[in-house]
């Protein structure tokens, strides 16, 4: 091995250990592809349960708290499955590649992850329970923080998480313009983006290695 | 002209040291099982370059307790920062030169 050799050489460990020393590369594109399929179906379970409401077909009452109820349980399905689908999906890919699951890397995107997630997540209880009747802000305000939570947390893993939560920001906004199709500006934030990334993703770093 | 290689730190001759000044450069500070786990040494292995670094005043070793234990972290020094994108710009020198 001549000297210039052995330089590029150092000069890619140098990169490789950086990399894996700060950022999480053991997330799957898979889980975002399970999280946008689980997703798209919520969403349909939820229109459903809205037109139902609407075309008064719901039998016990009808009232607004049936469905408020009846569509918090499925946001909370879907977020289950979701999670839990990213975290085996994940495991999975960490067991593959060799890599700790749970280190340094891990603590720093959740962390970064949670913060602006948690505040929105008040934030829209909030909306919920001390606003009545602004519903439609509520899938804006998902989208927008959620695409400030992964802006933020892409310093900690794949930088295309970045761009995504452009996406997501944008669209949130646009959602905020158009109050009344939040159900599908949803839809496409969680559902088709997610499934959309999550493929480019996997094809980017999980089949060529 | 100069010889490019002169510029070369000969403290970053060893890979392991390279390597540590590497995760040390993109972290606050990390301890000495993350450094092990990371470059896949054995204690005494990474202990002596460790030494060698903070001979050359590169890094800084804070001791801490957690419960009972022992908690060894290093962080990186102004002189290490600088010494090792020194040697970084050295070594893209020599490859763009050749």
């Amino acid at each position: 091995m001549n000297k210039q050799e052995e330089q590029l050489n150092a000069l890619n460990d140098i990169k490789k250990l950086m990399d894996r020393s700060s950022r999480f590369i053991s997330l799957s594109g898979l889980s975002g592809v399970f999280a946008g399929f689980t997703a798209l179906v919520g969403a349909y379970l939820a229109h459903g349960e809205i037109a139902n409401y609407l075309n008064g077909t719901y039998t016990y009452g009808s009232s607004i708290e049936d469905l408020e109820f009846n569509l918090l349980k499925i946001g909370f399905g879907v977020l289950l499955v979701a999670l839990t689908g990213g975290l085996l999906l994940t495991l999975r890919q960490s067991r593959k590649k060799n890599l700790p699951f749970w280190d340094r890397t891990t603590k720093n995107l959740l962390l970064n992850l949670a913060i602006p997630l948690v505040s929105g997540g008040l934030f829209i209880v909030a909306l919920l329970l001390a606003h009545p009747g602004t519903y439609g802000l509520i899938a804006p305000s998902c989208l927008v923080f959620y695409g400030l939570a992964l802006i933020n947390a892409s310093k900690y893993t794949y930088t295309d998480i970045r761009f995504l939560g452009f996406c997501e920001i944008i669209l949130g906004l646009i959602a905020m313009f158009n109050i009344g199709y939040g159900l599908y500006f949803w839809a496409i934030g969680f559902g088709v983006l997610h499934i959309f990334y999550g493929t480019l993703m996997y094809f980017k770093y999980e089949r060529g290695n | 002209m100069k010889n490019p290689i002169e510029a070369l730190n000969k403290i970053f001759d060893s890979r392991i040291r390279l390597g540590v000044m590497s995760v040390l450069i993109v972290n606050d500070s990390i301890s000495f099982n993350e450094l092990k786990q990371l470059l896949e040494l054995t204690d005494g292995n990474l202990a002596s370059h460790l030494n060698t670094l903070e001979q050359a005043q590169y890094l800084k070793v804070q001791k801490s307790f957690i419960g009972k234990k022992t908690n060894t972290t290093y962080i990186l020094t102004e002189l290490g920062r600088h010494a090792f994108k020194a040697h970084l710009d050295a070594l893209e020198k020599m490859i763009k030169g050749i």
